[in-house]
């Protein structure tokens, strides 16, 4: 917190006096407005809501974040967005019904998770073409790629399985069975473990990237909540592996797992049906999407403390961050 | 795995073997094997044969021309589940296949069946009426056979005729009735108009409405037969009012289940009351507005297979073979007593796209699962009800729990 001061003074020299210090800007797709939601992140107020394609979902910074990726899930496309104009400049090949995506660490290729005909899509960001099409099991969702940029990890709703893809060789080369109904997935900064929410089951499964075997399936229990409402969704792991947050959808909280001892520790109440979360650029905040509430809640990750919700617009999905 | 599955060739002797084993090894209580890592790179493929057994319905009535006839219902869930586990199974080394066995109204169900345990079928989806169920269940050949009704939904079945080998996908009417009474307990709609077609199941589905209604705390205030002769056929308008007319109510519940008269209730009763129950607002398992918790995912599937909506009959057998592909990619088995056993775990937990898990009840085998509530174009609520509770599972607050089934059989 003290620490706040030298850095935002810094900043203030290096950018000028019209960026406010560690200013973050907040995208969030609204899946019943067709729009996507601009927020200042410091400040917790709603920029600007611009229109864009048709039932928006995942969406994604590129490497740069010069560029804006969402998935226009009802247009069947990923439309480019730039962040700087906020206009849209462009659309990949996702081929229909695009749910979530992922890029590499080069931001130079995406993976899209085709829902309704089994498959991930691989496109060239640059050429804006599909190179290749993966069965997968059935209706694949959650999308992952490993920072070290050997795994991309697609999860499949109904199939109930993790399929581990050569990033290389675009093959599946091994399957890990995961509890019922994978939702997301994500690797540790260390490209060591991937964790998978399943919304059924109400859990966590931890997943050693070197052997694909299970090292812990984490539940969760809250006093007052039915075991039926707890159906997790996003996860955020910080880059230290101390704390992983755990979105939990109709619960209306989010979990803090100590991602080491894959112990719970605490749990927050935030909007309803919580889905997705982001880190703030410093690791100070955590941005959360509320999809029934119509808001996002910003989390002091220092304070340990929801400070507000801010609302956003109709039903709030994916959320991303530019510093 | 057990290297000796691959060596078998044929099907038909690779279920006979497992059964033999299966027999050999007494089962234990299973702990449901969880989040092993499955290697592509795996011996040959093991085959599992699922059958559909099914007779043409008979009496049916002529449906209103605009409605689509959906002659097979159930079928096309079945199909759609075995592309599915297919999928899953390209992964797993599993393969599925489904055997359709579709009798005439005039075709003997018992020989049917016999044939397919001769030919080595044990898990078998049956759409019969509740005496063909009843009786197949009790055949010696049904003895280490799964029946996995899809389309009955006799209390009967579930209660004082139920049987050990006989699991429920469809729900029950007792499940439907509870769901309904819950919302109109909610809605405060505690007075009741109780209207009841001519036939055997309606009668029945009066008596699944009649036991949910002290449960829920409401009152039948008013209960008529509509007989459906030729003037109430004819002319609605003016025998609709004349027959809705006396005590008071808040909503008239009828009980139709061919579709005869039901649909001429709605804007015709003398006082103006919503209708629900078999017609109106009606509680069933799979509705075309359902779209939340990825249904829509389902919905698209089937239709792009189909080219119709998706009934309740096609769920129902969706379920039952999603559920043995579950089973078996669960166990990293295609044994029918080691997918058995899974399949009435208390760990088991499917997901068919309605929120919560759905399980076996182990007193009745019924599937446990959300009811929904839904008008013709609109999904009004899901059942159970916000603040209907239950000590175990809020599922169980539709239907018969357990300390009041009528089925003596244990599992």
């Amino acid at each position: 917190m003290t620490r706040a001061y030298p850095l935002a003074f810094l900043s203030l020299l290096t950018y000028g006096l019209s960026i406010p210090a560690t200013a973050d800007t907040v995208y969030v797709t609204l899946e019943k407005d067709n729009a996507l939601a601009v927020m200042d992140g410091t400040s917790g107020k709603l920029v600007k809501t611009i229109k864009i394609g048709k039932r928006p979902r995942g969406i994604a910074l590129g490497k740069d974040a010069k560029q804006l990726y969402v998935a226009a899930s009802d247009s069947n496309t990923i439309q480019v967005i730039d962040t700087a104009s906020l206009k849209i400049v462009g659309k990949l090949p996702s081929d229909e019904d695009p749910e979530t995506f992922a890029l590499n660490p080069a931001g130079s290729t995406m993976y899209v998770s085709n829902e309704d005909d089994n498959r991930v899509t691989v496109i060239d960001i640059a050429q804006q073409k599909a190179i290749k099409q993966i069965p997968v099991g059935v209706e694949p969702e959650g999308i992952a790629v490993s920072l070290d940029g050997r795994w991309v990890v697609s999860t499949s709703e109904t199939t109930n399985m993790a399929h581990w893809i050569d990033s290389r060789s675009l093959e599946i080369v091994d399957n890990t069975l995961v509890d019922p109904r994978p939702r997301y997935a994500t690797f540790t900064a260390d490209s060591q473990q991937l964790w998978v929410s399943s919304e059924i089951a109400g859990s966590v499964t931890v997943i050693d990237a070197n052997t694909r075997q299970t090292v812990k399936s984490i539940t969760f229990k809250i006093p007052g909540v039915t075991q039926e409402k707890i159906q997790p969704v996003g996860i955020k792991i910080d880059p230290q592996r101390h704390y992983a947050y755990v979105a939990l959808g109709p619960a209306n909280r989010v979990a803090v797992v100590d991602a080491k001892s894959l112990e719970v520790v605490d749990y927050w109440l935030v909007g309803q049906r919580v889905w997705n979360l982001e880190f703030s650029p410093d690791l100070k905040r955590l941005y959360t999407t509320n999809g029934i509430s119509n808001d996002v809640s910003i989390v002091d990750l220092e304070n340990r403390k929801v400070l507000k919700s801010v609302a956003v617009g109709q039903n709030p999905w994916g959320v991303a961050v530019k510093p | 795995m057990n290297p000796l599955i691959y060596k078998l060739a044929s099907p038909l002797v690779l279920v006979l073997t497992l059964g033999n084993l299966a027999q050999a090894a007494a089962p234990k209580k299973a702990v449901p094997p969880h989040n092993e890592p499955t290697k592509s790179v795996a011996p040959a493929t093991e085959k599992l044969t699922i059958a559909y057994l099914a007779q043409q319905r008979e009496n049916l009535l002529p449906q209103a021309y605009f409605l689509p006839t959906a002659a097979d219902a159930g079928l096309q869930g079945a199909r759609l589940a075995i592309t599915d586990d297919n999928t899953t199974g390209a992964f797993t080394r599993q393969q599925f296949e489904l055997k359709e066995v579709l009798l005439g109204a005039d075709g003997d169900p018992g020989a049917a069946f016999k044939q397919l345990r001769a030919d080595g079928y044990r898990h078998i989806l049956v759409d019969l009426p509740t005496d063909s169920v009843t009786a197949l269940s009790a055949l010696p050949e049904a003895a280490d056979a799964l029946l996995y009704n899809v389309s009955d939904s006799a209390d009967d079945l579930r209660g004082p005729r139920c049987a050990a080998n006989l699991l429920h996908l469809i729900p029950s009417r007792a499940m439907r009735a509870d769901a309904l009474a819950q919302y109109f307990a909610k809605k405060r709609w505690k007075m009741l108009f109780l209207a009841i077609g001519t036939t055997s199941k309606d009668t029945l589905y009066a008596a699944a409405i009649k036991r949910a209604v002290p449960r829920f705390g409401l009152k039948i205030t008013e209960e008529k037969s509509w007989n459906h002769r030729f003037d109430e056929r004819r002319t609605p308008e003016s025998e609709v009012p004349v027959f809705s007319q006396g005590e008071e109510y808040d909503v008239m519940v009828v009980a139709d289940e061919d579709g005869a008269f039901g649909d001429l209730l709605s804007y015709r009763t003398w006082s103006p009351r919503p209708v629900a129950g078999t017609q109106g607002l009606v509680a069933t398992a799979w509705h075309p507005t359902l779209e939340q918790w990825g249904a829509i995912q389902l919905q698209n599937r089937f239709r792009e297979q189909s080219k119709r909506w998706m009934t309740e009959i096609d769920y129902a057998a969706w379920l039952a073979i999603r559920a043995i592909g579950e089973a078996a990619s669960r166990t990293k088995s295609l044994d029918f007593s080691k997918i058995k056993e899974y399949l009435l775990n208390d760990g088991f937990a499917l997901a068919g796209f309605k929120g919560v898990p759905l399980s076996f009840r182990r007193w009745d085998g019924q599937l446990r699962q959300p009811m929904l509530l839904a008008g013709e174009r609109s999904l009004v609520a899901v059942a159970p009800i916000d603040g209907f509770l239950h000590p175990k599972n809020e599922l169980d607050t539709l239907g018969y729990d357990q300390p009041e089934t009528q089925c003596k059989t244990t599992r």
